[in-house]
């Protein structure tokens, strides 16, 4: 069964089983390996990408339910002028220790910024609580949000 | 240590094109030692960044520096790199002089040329480089700690990559012709396989897939990733595991002294081969702490590829020390050395001896089976959580008689399995039986018992001394083995559950004088750079504003090793009405000596309080007769955006001095802020991690 996606911007026909994880169609059959896998569960966010504009993880549900929706990754990020300031403001800011988690964390953050360009602090972490940071770069994540904000 | 053995400027830098080459042995986890090294080269040389360049971590060319842990990055390539850049710089000049003549304190170094006054030919620093002696000794004497006004900010290597998705972990390695493979796991470590149902075998033949086993080892592998995925998972159920139960104990009834394998007297940080001395007779203050089994828990399963061509291993992994790793990997398959070849790859952020070590050795195992193939191996969030090696659960008995309030003596004794767990060669093919897979295979090499570590402030007695002027001291380390899990090192090994111990200690008898918590410290520490970092402690945290009703303060102070930074800190937290301890601020304070790359110091204290908090209130490895059960983030729970403290760090630099490790200094004194924040709010002292909702009831209950 072959299956059409729209993944930054583009259609691509993809050939991976239709009931294969969003995220192995992205890495394995795609080479956008931006999207890492974390845990497979939905309880990590390291998988992020932008469906539709909202943030969600990529490793459990299956590539054939995100027909016909906009998906970007990561790496399609700097073309949205929101993802390209929070792209800069997490490098003004060191915004990452190992930076597994970090392209999720982008995603996060700029779906959250494009729904809710103002957020508060206690906004922003509660937005931010799906995704683990086991490095604790935490404090400069927040930093650059604020950075990305204005 | 690293100069001893790699004594030559070439071992360390070289040119490579329009670039000098930095080598290095310690590997990048995350803790930005990469882009401190390449500050360093910029501190001596005024070299631009993009003439900097780092050769790859591998055993086929770099020096040999053992394991990167312990804080002792900066200390170690730091200080070797440091030298070699300043014996380089003392000989280019001399160079220059030679070529150009002038005086050599005439020249000097900007932007990558030599320059002096009267001439308008500044010379190249590379091209000036081949000029010199191929076998130049590097000098330790030559570099000099100079003053300086502000300490310098590193970029950090590869993160403009990150942000963009397209930075490389092992994960992400591709080959022609490659093959995933997943590992099928038995139920628990003492289960081991009857058999596979001939069924799924051939299932598997059906679907391109081959099976790899030997003994209880098994793994499939195939070209697509997600295939692989569920053809492991059907096998897993499918196949017959003899399965006796896991020894479902309660691990802090067996830390005590009657269970103990080893007891050694500890003095100022070395164990000794002596009699114990008795334990004091009368003490004014007893107390015990316990710390549970811990999970490092790195963000991305660990992975490795590896190829056999049927005579060489070429392994990319992200283990911390591929060079012991080498050596138990070819002991394991009968290879010399000189045919296993490690290279690093960055994984994810491991804080200490996680799956990398494994995984690297079971992609090799497929690889061996499967040869000609480069094979891609990674592991599951279950089998991260489940097979990682953990921190070994540990409790530390104190007593303390007492003097005006004061401590007169203090006995501490701290007992743990060992958190030697790393695949280091050693007698008896200890080596090889650390890899967790060599126990499954056909022709097994057993686990064995942990041996007491004797180095200084190593294992569970790291941190046990007490940094303060105790007049009597009396510390113990108490082995105790054949407990439920394999163990290895956390980041801090026994510092997290020792300063808990002390700091808590320290505050509760701060209380009973009557005394302020810094105060009593203070009056307690005769360093002077201790005293400084508490007196900024202080100076920092006066104008906050008393706690309120639910919330505390705590404060807690500790210098990792009693060698290296030291830090203060001041946790505030609320304890709400469901029993939940929220994080308000963490104001700190530390002294790391000369600071090489502010931020990436900064990062790291900021990243250890978060670690330590998530420890303090979350972490705790929970199993049961089928084996673990924590296999999960809802079952393994860690510290998320949504409990953050506002964080203020304040860096006292001291450029004068020695660059101190400062990876490991902040987490524990974070685990005993946070104890005695709870303390502080609650009345109430908590003396296991972690401090859950549940954990914090139930201690109301019973008080």
């Amino acid at each position: 069964m072959s299956l059409t996606l729209r993944i930054n911007g583009a259609e691509v026909a993809v050939t991976s089983e239709p009931d294969t994880p969003l995220i192995y169609v992205l890495r394995d059959e795609l080479g956008l390996k931006g999207a890492k896998l974390g845990c497979g569960l939905e309880q990590c966010g390291a998988c992020m990408v932008l469906v539709d504009g909202e943030a969600v993880p990529s490793c459990v549900s299956p590539a054939d339910t995100f027909g016909g929706k906009e998906i970007t990754t990561v790496e399609g990020l700097a073309d949205d002028p929101t993802g390209a300031r929070v792209q800069a403001a997490f490098v003004s800011h060191t915004a990452a220790q190992c930076g597994y988690c970090t392209a999720g964390l982008v995603v996060a953050v700029t779906a959250l910024l494009q729904r809710n360009p103002d957020a508060d602090t206690k906004t922003v972490k509660d937005a931010l609580a799906p995704n683990i940071c086991r490095c604790g770069s935490h404090p400069r994540v927040l930093r650059a949000v604020e950075e990305a904000k204005a | 240590m690293s100069l001893k053995a790699h004594p030559l400027l070439r071992d360390w830098l070289r040119r490579d094109g329009d670039r000098l080459q930095i080598r290095t042995g310690k590997v990048d986890i995350g803790q930005r030692i990469s882009s401190a090294l390449v500050q360093i080269v910029r501190d001596e040389l005024h070299l631009p960044s993009d003439r900097i360049a780092l050769a790859p971590v591998t055993t086929a060319d770099s020096p040999d520096e053992g394991i990167t842990s312990g804080s002792n990055s900066v200390e170690q390539s730091g200080h070797a790199i440091r030298c070699a850049a300043a014996t380089l710089r003392r000989a280019l000049i001399a160079a220059a002089v030679d070529r150009s003549g002038g005086d050599p304190e005439d020249w000097t170094l900007d932007d990558g040329l030599l320059r002096r006054p009267g001439s308008n030919d500044p010379l190249d620093l590379l091209d000036l480089m081949d000029s010199i002696d191929a076998d130049l000794a590097v000098d330790p004497k030559v570099a000099k700690l100079t003053a300086r006004d502000t300490a310098p900010s590193a970029p950090m290597l590869g993160l403009a990559e990150m942000v963009r998705g397209t930075f490389t972990f092992v994960h992400d390695l591709d080959a022609p012709g490659m093959l995933h493979a997943r590992v099928i796991r038995p139920p628990h470590a003492h289960a081991r396989l009857r058999s596979i149902p001939e069924d799924e075998i051939s299932a598997l033949d059906d679907k391109g897939l081959r099976l790899v086993r030997d003994g209880s080892f098994l793994a499939v592998a195939g070209p697509r990733e997600w295939p692989v995925i569920r053809a492991a998972e059907r096998l897993a159920r499918a196949c017959d595991w003899d399965a006796p139960d896991f020894p479902n104990i309660d691990v802090f009834e067996k830390l005590t002294r009657d269970n103990a394998s080893t007891r050694l007297p500890v003095d100022k940080g070395q164990p000794l081969e002596e009699p114990v001395p008795d334990p004091p007779d009368a003490p004014d203050y007893t107390a015990r702490f316990e710390k549970p089994y811990l999970m490092h828990a790195a963000l991305g399963p660990s992975a490795a590829m590896a190829v056999w061509d049927g005579e060489t291993l070429d392994i990319k992994t992200h283990s911390q020390g591929i060079y012991p790793l080498r050596i138990s990997i070819s002991d394991s398959f009968g290879l010399s050395e000189d045919k296993v070849v490690l290279t690093h790859v960055p994984g994810s952020g491991c804080y200490g001896h996680n799956g990398a070590d494994d995984a690297a050795f079971e992609a090799a195992l497929v690889a061996r089976a499967i040869p000609d193939t480069p094979i891609l191996l990674k592991w599951t969030r279950a089998e991260e959580h489940g097979w990682e090696p953990f921190a070994p659960a540990m409790a530390v008995e104190v007593a303390a008689t007492l003097e005006q309030g004061r401590v007169a003596s203090w006995s501490a004794e701290a007992f743990s399995d060992t958190h030697r767990g790393r695949p280091r060669p050693g007698p008896n093919r200890v080596g090889p039986s650390r890899l967790v897979s060599n126990r499954h295979l056909a022709d097994p090499i057993p686990a064995q018992p942990g041996t007491p570590n004797m180095n200084r402030e190593g294992g569970m007695h790291r941190n046990l001394d007490p940094i303060y002027t105790f007049a009597e001291r009396r510390l113990v380390k108490n082995l105790v083995t054949g407990l439920p899990h394999r163990t290895s090192a956390l980041r801090c090994l026994g510092a997290v559950a020792n300063v808990f111990a002390l700091e808590s200690s320290m505050d509760d008898l701060a209380i009973a004088a009557g005394e302020d918590p810094i105060a009593y410290r203070l009056a307690q520490l005769d360093d002077p750079r201790a005293i400084a970092v508490l007196e900024t402690l202080r100076d920092r945290i006066a104008d906050l504003s008393a706690t309120a009703e639910g919330q505390g303060r705590g404060i807690a102070y500790a210098q990792y090793k009693n060698a290296m930074t030291r830090v203060g800190l001041c946790i505030d937290v609320t304890v709400t009405d469901l029993a939940e301890v929220k994080l308000d601020r963490a104001v700190m304070v530390a002294d790391a000596g000369r600071v090489v790359d502010l931020a990436g110091l900064i990062a790291q204290l900021e990243g250890g309080v978060i670690q330590g908090a998530s420890w303090a209130l979350c972490e705790e490895v929970q199993w049961d007769r089928d084996g673990v059960t924590s296999l999960d983030w809802d079952s393994y729970p860690v510290l998320r955006f949504d409990n953050l403290p506002t964080m203020d760090v304040h860096v006292l630099d001291q450029p004068t001095e020695r660059p101190l490790g400062a990876g490991e200094a902040s987490p524990g004194p974070t685990v005993a802020a946070i104890a005695n924040a709870v303390h502080d709010a609650m009345g109430m002292r908590l003396r296991r991690l972690p401090f859950t909702a549940d954990a914090i009831m139930q201690a109301a209950a019973n008080a």
